[in-house]
């Protein structure tokens, strides 16, 4: 039993909660939500230490024994990414409080915020079922807002299809966990992880396993993502940051968990599948990338490329695959949420998003433009920076495997990376300088330092990747070894 | 009984596409309530129909219905009653903004 593990839920709800009451008063709303987010990191410090030195911390909410209750398991792997959630949650915030419209501020921005960091922490932490689908629905429902937030013509079109392919994905979520409940009795993840071990997964288990493939991959953007660039690009720059950092990421978080510790029986049938899908993203996410010359949806491209790229890790279901992904998880959630910002950040400059009238950045902005050419480096993965060791693992992992031709295209995707964000740094900040001081629609005040944050993180990602070796080893033995996390939730 | 009600859930299913298909926002909307309700429907069917006494504490009844899937139906109603109630002002919004609920006429334009 370790209470701390409810921390990270419960201090960004209630503090959003709180904020909903005093939701005029912008300042109080901007301390007491950094308050809550920064107690969040230091929450999650604290858990991965502990879990580095006892293992696998759980909780059973209510004093109910699982698998009756409803558990909350902390292990490596989620102890790691509430680390990279919450970085991500402040510099966004960070960055949202100077770009946000005072207006907007005042229509309960920062509450919900805070609830879509809270069903993303949930997510992370909740060793149930059902709970699982309920933080979903809370980091949904706040999603679905924050898209629309606003409130511009272009905004509300997208939003709508954001929304509706998500309700449907939520309701084929439910039908799986009603299959799921029927065949075995139980919603507990480890205690589901048991049941299916010993009855064997025959072919329904399988087929409630690709019904749930569907609906995270749909999350994920894992091939159905189809929705992603259109809602990706609407929203304002510090909501798309989050949405990119964060949204897909639980997906993958979900599709990991599931498939390493409940469906992890029948590799060569769903393992390959997963396999293919990671295939066909990241191609068609490549090609995205390189084929538009619109720097939101080029970036929104890079999102699907590495959605493809992580869950490669796991199809290989070896150490080093899992250990790659892990790697490149972190430094993915922390590299698309600078991106983003940097992107937002020339669009403020220059008021287009358009490559083909965006010229010259780097000679008003060094600091900005550097700091664009490291993160596209670190995308690529040349070392020392962040990206590096998780392809060099990932890639390793899928010829172990087996899987030559997945860690072929994740090799070539890469270039598609390279090529794309090069053209970026080249159109948008070589070349000729186009815009005076004076006709820069705004200035890079008090956005930089969320910059600057994110920038620091992933270089110290990169060149500390020894620092946080022993920790993503940790948890990848963990998510290799189900019966760890078994073993956790019933002692 | 409950193969009845699992063929229910089925017809429920299959009028949720066809609403969902179609081009008007209402309609969608109520399309995936349908669905959200056939879903309901599923997970009540989930653990089994009448198969007992109500779940309270007796010392004469020795079998009860299970009662964690009533838990789990009364929160998806919720969700999925306030998602819906969310999506209709939405779908309002659009409607004033756009002066359409076509879909057709949503789909976005070519350059922006």
């Amino acid at each position: 039993m370790n209470n701390l593990l409810i921390a990270p839920v419960v201090l960004p709800l209630i503090i959003g909660m709180v904020l909903i009451i005093f939701h005029t008063n912008i300042k109080l709303q901007r301390v007491l939500s950094l308050i809550a987010l920064l107690a969040t990191s230091a929450v999650s410090v604290l858990l991965i230490n502990q879990i580095h030195q006892q293992g696998i911390q759980t909780l059973q909410l209510g004093g109910w024994e699982a698998p009756y209750g409803i558990s909350f398991v902390g292990d490596m792997f989620s102890a790691l990414l509430l680390l990279a959630t919450s970085i991500v949650a402040v510099c966004c915030l960070i960055y949202a409080f100077t770009t946000m419209g005072r207006k907007q501020q005042k229509l309960y921005f920062y509450p919900l915020f805070l609830f879509l960091v809270t069903g993303v922490n949930g997510s992370f932490l909740t060793g149930d079922l059902f709970n699982l689908y309920v933080f979903f629905e809370l980091f949904l429902v706040s999603s679905y807002v924050l898209i629309t937030f606003g409130g511009e013509k272009r905004q509300l079109r997208e939003s709508l299809k954001y929304i509706f392919t998500n309700i449907i994905s939520s309701a084929f979520f439910l039908m799986g966990v009603a299959y799921l409940y029927s065949i075995t009795g139980t919603l507990n993840l480890a205690d589901l992880s048991l049941k299916i071990a010993e009855v064997g997964q025959d072919g329904l288990i399988t087929t409630v396993a690709f019904l749930f493939l569907i609906v995270f991959a749909l999350k994920a953007g894992l091939l159905l993502f189809f929705w992603l660039p259109g809602s990706y690009s609407v929203p304002p720059t510090a909501i798309a940051a989050i949405f990119a950092a964060l949204l897909t990421k639980v997906g993958i978080y979900a599709i990991f968990r599931m498939f390493t510790l409940i469906f992890y029986h029948e590799p060569q049938i769903t393992h390959w599948f997963i396999g293919i899908l990671a295939a066909l993203t990241m191609i068609l996410g490549g090609l995205g990338a390189i084929g538009f010359w619109d720097l939101k949806k080029i970036l929104t491209y890079n999102v699907v490329i590495s959605v493809g790229f992580i869950v490669a890790g796991l199809v290989s279901l070896t150490s080093a695959g899992i250990t790659g992904s892990i790697y490149y998880l972190i430094h993915d959630m922390i590299i698309k949420a600078l991106i983003f910002l940097i992107g937002g950040t020339v669009i403020h400059l220059t008021g287009t998003s358009d490559l083909k009238e965006i010229s010259g950045l780097i000679r008003r902005h060094p600091g900005l433009g550097w700091m664009f050419f490291l993160a596209a480096l670190s995308m690529v993965g040349i070392p020392p920076l962040s990206g590096f060791l998780g392809k060099v693992f990932i890639t390793r992992g899928t010829f172990e495997g087996g899987y030559f031709w997945l860690g072929a295209i994740g090799l070539v995707a890469s270039l598609f990376i390279l090529y794309s964000m090069m053209k970026l740094f080249m159109n948008a900040f070589w070349g000729e300088m186009k815009l005076s001081e004076e006709e820069e629609l705004g200035t890079t005040k008090g956005l930089i330092l969320p910059i600057v944050l994110l920038t620091v993180v992933s270089l110290a990602l990169g060149i500390g990747a020894e620092g946080i070796a022993c920790y993503v080893t940790q948890a990848a033995e963990e998510l290799l070894n189900p019966s760890l996390y078994i073993q956790a939730v019933f002692d | 009984m409950d193969t009845l009600i699992v063929i229910l859930v089925g017809i429920l299913v299959t009028i949720g596409t066809y609403l969902i298909l179609s081009r008007h926002l209402l309609r969608i909307v109520l399309g995936t309530s349908i669905i959200g309700h056939a879903v309901n429907l599923l997970i009540i069917t989930s653990g089994g129909l009448k198969t007992g006494a109500a779940p309270l504490l007796g010392e004469k009844i020795t079998d009860f219905t299970d009662a964690l899937p009533q838990a789990l139906v009364l929160t998806a109603i919720v969700i999925n009653f306030a998602v819906t109630a969310l999506v209709l002002v939405l779908c309002y919004r659009a409607y004033q903004g756009f002066g359409t609920d076509d879909l057709e006429q949503l789909r976005g334009e070519e350059h922006e």
